[in-house]
């Protein structure tokens, strides 16, 4: 199956695609600057067909300047990005053949559930009669045929999303942009629509750059995750080794939560840290010269209840099978721990506690703040 | 084809709005009737005493009355040669400056408040000046300063009318579908605007119908003109032609509000008022919780 998905395709919505034939977005050395403000910087990212991957950083790091470039709402000082290959630049937003799914609320509200769905149809000429069944198909899709008739208003945020999201999906894009989608959504309208998101995207094949600041998110239902910071790429990996193997300390500290305690360097490719000797991910790094910081996981450390210990328990949040405890170190340290709630009964604030790292995780390394 | 979203998700979200909340239903104080009696007896007072003077023969009068066919003829001319121009003109610009040069709004408001603040006598030895040759001393000219002079009425209420949709989100999402700008002004922009451009038309045609001195010091004869001329011939009729024209506007901005009204309920839109769209509407959508 060819990759494009150009108007006046009759055929239905499934299995139209079959895996991995979607198109793969490329997009080379693009920088965008407003004013004095760089918001991308040198920006290289390939999403190979079918991929989904997620750009995550905080606000203002030039992951939504990104996806806008790639809808073509805005333009690129340089550099280029293209669709399997064919340079998109000149192309108008409205030629681009995109499915975009926007942070706030976009369905027309002069327009049905249904016409909302078929209005890309409409803009390629489909006649009614195969733009209703279409259209039917997919609010079929993301569960709405009954709400076919109504209009927006009548709609709740996450009924509006995945009306939002049918429509993008109606014109079977080549690629498909979501703009934080979940974020105006409450907790648990969120995580069912992103997990509905996810599997639509896996059984269609389309190749899908998602854009959000919620790390949960993006490492939950990504191939891959591009951490941003600054209009640049940190890294892009997996999310396990977004996690596990963090490439810059702003990586580490950004993507789940992460302890810094102070350590000493011992031997070659070793440190010392809460009085045990860890060996370091990729070996000692050169260009850290003085002091240095142990970077631990909350799963990486222990923690026993013990008079006279290192630390001393100041605040416990209980996570449902875990619970995580705050302890504060000697030297003004505080650090996370995470214990199954079952053996945590007894970790109190103001307890005594003995913190130590587990042995034989390699561990990363930066410099001391 | 297998529906994902579970049926659990669907009972657990409540539409945004279903139906009137009882709470809203009003309860009429006392001072609220009092209120009311005031300005019934303010504005009915001298209407009454109007239809009194005039007395009802006068009103079959008017009709046949000499030149009166011609001169409302001529203000209706003059209020659809303005209300065309006014829209053609002032949809596409504060659509363009809502997008593209939000910076300049204050300014856009500034320069469309002109015409209220500029004496009538003015703007028209400005616009003859400027006019070119052809124009001049035809009603056509007469038309083009209805259009500067409702300018400040059309763009507010427009303006207001941008205001209480996410226009640029909506024009993106249109973009991206595949319309390009002229469907996506068409089938997207102007069908939410609805409400903004009545009230723009209503006001526009009010003035039109209304205006006495731009049309007199060009030397027109329009409905205005034409009342203030027969005054002296015959009071009565000159007054009943009055209240038929106040009647006549009365209708016209009724029929606006109930139509507009009707469409904002169904499309859930903003709700119209004269001179500005409400927004509490989105707002409200906006700020709830699921």
């Amino acid at each position: 199956m060819t990759t494009n998905m150009a108007a006046g395709t009759q055929a239905g919505v499934t299995g139209r695609r079959a895996e991995g034939a979607g198109t793969t977005l490329r997009m080379r050395a693009v920088s965008r600057s407003f004013g004095a403000v760089r918001a991308l910087d040198n920006l290289s990212l390939e999403v190979a067909p079918g991929e989904l991957v997620a750009l995550l950083g905080p606000s203002g790091c030039g992951k939504t300047t990104a996806l806008r470039i790639v809808a073509g709402f805005e333009y690129a000082d340089s550099g280029t990005v293209t669709v399997d290959g064919k340079d998109i630049s000149p192309v108008p937003a409205a030629k681009r053949d995109m499915g975009m799914v926007f942070q706030s609320y976009s369905l027309f509200p002069n327009m049905t559930a249904q016409d909302n769905v078929g209005f890309g149809l409409r803009m390629r000429k489909q006649s009614a009669s195969s733009r209703s069944k279409r259209a039917a198909e997919l609010l079929d899709m993301v569960g709405l045929s009954a709400q076919a008739r109504q209009y927006p208003h009548q709609l709740s945020g996450g009924q509006q999303q995945r009306v939002a999201l049918a429509r993008a999906l109606a014109i079977e894009p080549s690629v498909l942009l979501l703009d934080e989608p979940l974020s105006a959504l409450d907790a648990k309208v969120r995580l069912q629509l992103r997990e509905q998101i996810r599997s639509l995207q896996q059984r269609l094949g389309t190749t899908t750059l998602f854009v959000t600041h919620d790390q949960e998110e993006a490492l939950s239902i990504s191939d891959r995750v591009g951490v941003m910071k600054d209009g640049r790429l940190e890294q892009i990996a997996t999310p396990a080794e977004l996690y596990e193997r963090p490439a810059t300390t702003f990586v580490a500290e950004f993507v789940g939560t992460m302890n810094r305690i102070p350590g000493s360097y011992q031997g070659m490719d070793g440190v010392m840290v809460l009085g045990s000797v860890v060996p370091v991910h990729g070996g000692r790094p050169d260009d850290l010269a003085g002091e240095i910081d142990v970077l631990v996981r909350p799963e990486g450390l222990t923690i026993q209840a013990t008079p006279g210990g290192n630390g001393i328990v100041t605040e416990r949040t209980f996570l449902g099978s875990l619970t995580r405890i705050t302890v504060l170190l000697s030297g003004d340290v505080s650090v996370k721990v995470d214990k199954t709630s079952a053996a945590a009964t007894d970790l109190v604030p103001g307890a005594s506690v003995q913190v130590g790292v587990v042995g034989g995780e390699p561990v990363g390394v930066t410099a001391r703040h | 084809m297998a529906t994902i979203a579970s049926a659990e998700q669907a009972d657990t979200e409540v539409p945004a709005k279903a139906g009137r909340p009882p709470g809203r239903r009003r309860r009429w104080a006392a001072w609220r009737w009092a209120v009311l009696l005031i300005a019934a007896v303010f504005f009915g007072i001298p209407l009454y005493s109007g239809l009194k003077f005039a007395g009802f023969k006068a009103f079959t009068q008017v009709i046949g009355y000499q030149q009166f066919g011609s001169a409302f003829a001529l203000s209706l001319r003059l209020a659809l040669i303005a209300t065309v121009l006014t829209l053609v003109l002032m949809v596409p610009t504060s659509v363009y400056v809502h997008l593209r040069l939000p910076r300049t709004r204050r300014f856009m408001e500034a320069i469309t408040i002109l015409p209220i603040v500029i004496p009538p006598i003015v703007l028209i030895i400005g616009v003859l000046k400027a006019a070119p040759g052809f124009l001049i001393a035809t009603p056509n000219l007469l038309g083009l300063e209805y259009v500067i002079l409702s300018m400040p009425f059309a763009y507010r209420s427009l303006d207001a009318g941008l205001r209480s949709f996410d226009v640029r989100t909506l024009v993106e999402a249109s973009n991206s579908l595949g319309a390009g700008w002229p469907t996506t002004l068409w089938r997207v922009v102007i069908p939410n605007l609805r409400t903004a451009i009545m009230s723009a038309t209503v006001l526009t045609v009010a003035l039109v119908l209304g205006e006495y001195t731009m049309a007199s010091l060009d030397n027109f004869q329009t409905f205005p003109v034409w009342i203030v001329n027969f005054e002296q011939n015959s009071g009565p009729v000159s007054v009943a032609a009055s209240l038929l024209a106040l009647f006549v506007t009365w209708l016209l901005l009724m029929l606006i509000v109930t139509v507009g009204s009707r469409s904002a309920r169904k499309h859930g839109g903003a709700q119209v008022t004269l001179f500005s769209v409400g927004i509490q509407q989105v707002s409200r959508t906006r700020g709830e919780s699921e």
